[in-house]
């Protein structure tokens, strides 16, 4: 399952922020992006997640349902336990064994504590367990490694490199040094000049 | 879907979940009307009908800023939206556990405060009616109210304001069937008119809140 991006163009709130945007990654590659705050690392993510459009160029997937995505937010209740919290996802994507990802993230004994008690590492480490019961081959992660300490992202870092052996892919916008063969790609040489698009719709909003 | 579904039922039983703040809300208003219209039975039973429904419907527009505002506060509406579920499946699944946990209670809780309210006893069995008939579009207009100001924190004046209007079909209808059932007057068009106001917003406001939805998550 690979991922190709061919000249992309994004835009937030009809202010075109990266242009010309092109990569691909393959089965068993990981892709981490970088670049200061602001360039437009969320909006990259967001938009080949699908949550909005691109207004420029394409992306390539090998099916429409291939990514999931994980970003600033987990998507955690609190009321509802950690097991309940993972199950719920499990489900939506139509997999009904959570008990490896609790494994692989070291959630067993946490298991029926309300998601709400849990410490800001421990409830994202929860959100990410949500990907390893997705089941799809391209993982689009935003800052995954925010408020896990050193021993959680080499949690994190095994949980990647067993997705790619497994023949995933994982885009990764982060700063933070995992531990995985990756390829870094810089997104500041791709931001946008400052224009207002006036094709687009959404810049008389 | 079902998944969706039953989380979302879990989560309102919960703590801090708001089942019962429609239901209570709904209670107070119809334990209040007596003290301040005065105690004239004649009176009450001519409004009850009205108050009833009227109750009804800000009871339901009460828990509407929860069906799309916690999911977006913590994430989780995003990753719903990525998910494989259909988002007009989303919508409609959101409606209906805003029915059962806000729309359900009150229709069962109706006829008992049809008594404080000295309601005839013909209209019992068609304000229940009028109320499950109706109670759904309440849920599913307010659905599509939730969707267009999922965005904006605190939106909730807004979407009174947005809904409100939606609403006025529906009561209008609603309150007639009850008030003709209490007075025993045929109800078969008012009723007609009303089944049929449940059953469009049914039927497309699904695919609109899905719609705006996705602008909204842009």
């Amino acid at each position: 399952m690979s991922l190709k991006v061919v000249d992309l163009g994004v835009a937030r709130g009809g202010v075109p922020v990266l242009e010309g945007v092109n990569f691909a990654a393959d089965p068993g590659e990981a892709v981490v992006l970088t670049g200061p705050n602001g360039v437009g690392k969320t909006t990259l993510l967001r938009t080949l997640a699908g949550l909005q459009p691109p207004y420029a160029g394409k992306i390539i997937l090998p099916d429409a349902e291939a990514i999931a995505y994980a970003g600033h937010a987990d998507g955690i209740k609190a009321v509802l336990s950690v097991r309940e919290n993972l199950s719920f996802w499990a489900r939506v994507y139509g997999h009904g064994d959570i008990q490896p990802a609790l494994e692989g993230f070291g959630l067993i004994d946490l298991a029926e504590r309300p998601a709400g008690n849990l410490s800001a590492g421990q409830k994202r480490r929860l959100g990410l367990a949500r990907l390893a019961v997705t089941g799809r081959p391209i993982w689009v992660l935003d800052e995954p490694t925010v408020s896990l300490d050193k021993q959680s992202v080499a949690m994190f870092g095994a949980a990647v490199r067993r997705h790619l052996d497994g023949g995933g892919t994982a885009v990764i916008a982060s700063h933070i040094d995992m531990g995985l063969p990756v390829r870094v790609i810089d997104m500041t040489p791709f931001r946008a000049r400052a224009s207002v698009s006036r094709q687009y719709d959404e810049a008389f909003l | 879907m079902i998944a969706l579904f039953l989380r979302d039922i879990r989560l309102a039983v919960r703590a801090g979940g708001g089942f019962g703040l429609g239901l209570a809300f709904f209670l107070i208003v119809i334990v209040l009307v007596p003290f301040a219209v005065g105690p004239e039975t004649a009176l009450l039973a001519r409004i009850a009908p009205g108050i009833l429904w009227v109750g009804a419907l800000l009871a339901c527009l009460l828990s509407l800023d929860r069906i799309f505002a916690l999911d977006r506060e913590d994430g989780s509406l995003d990753l719903i939206a990525t998910s494989p579920l259909p988002l007009e499946g989303v919508c409609a699944m959101k409606a209906l556990s805003h029915w059962v946990t806000t729309g359900l209670p009150l229709v069962i809780a109706a006829p008992v405060l049809g008594l404080l309210m000295s309601l005839p006893s013909e209209g019992y069995l068609w304000l229940v009616v009028s109320l499950a008939l109706g109670t759904p579009a309440l849920s599913v207009i307010g659905t599509f109210g939730a969707a267009l100001t999922v965005g904006i924190k605190r939106g909730g004046l807004l979407l009174s304001l947005l809904v409100l209007p939606l609403y006025v079909p529906t009561l209008i209808f609603g309150a007639e069937v009850a008030r003709a059932g209490a007075t025993g007057l045929a109800v078969e068009t008012q009723l007609v008119l009303l089944a049929a106001v449940t059953c469009v917003t049914m039927a497309l406001l699904p695919f609109a809140s899905a719609a705006v939805l996705r602008m909204n998550l842009r």
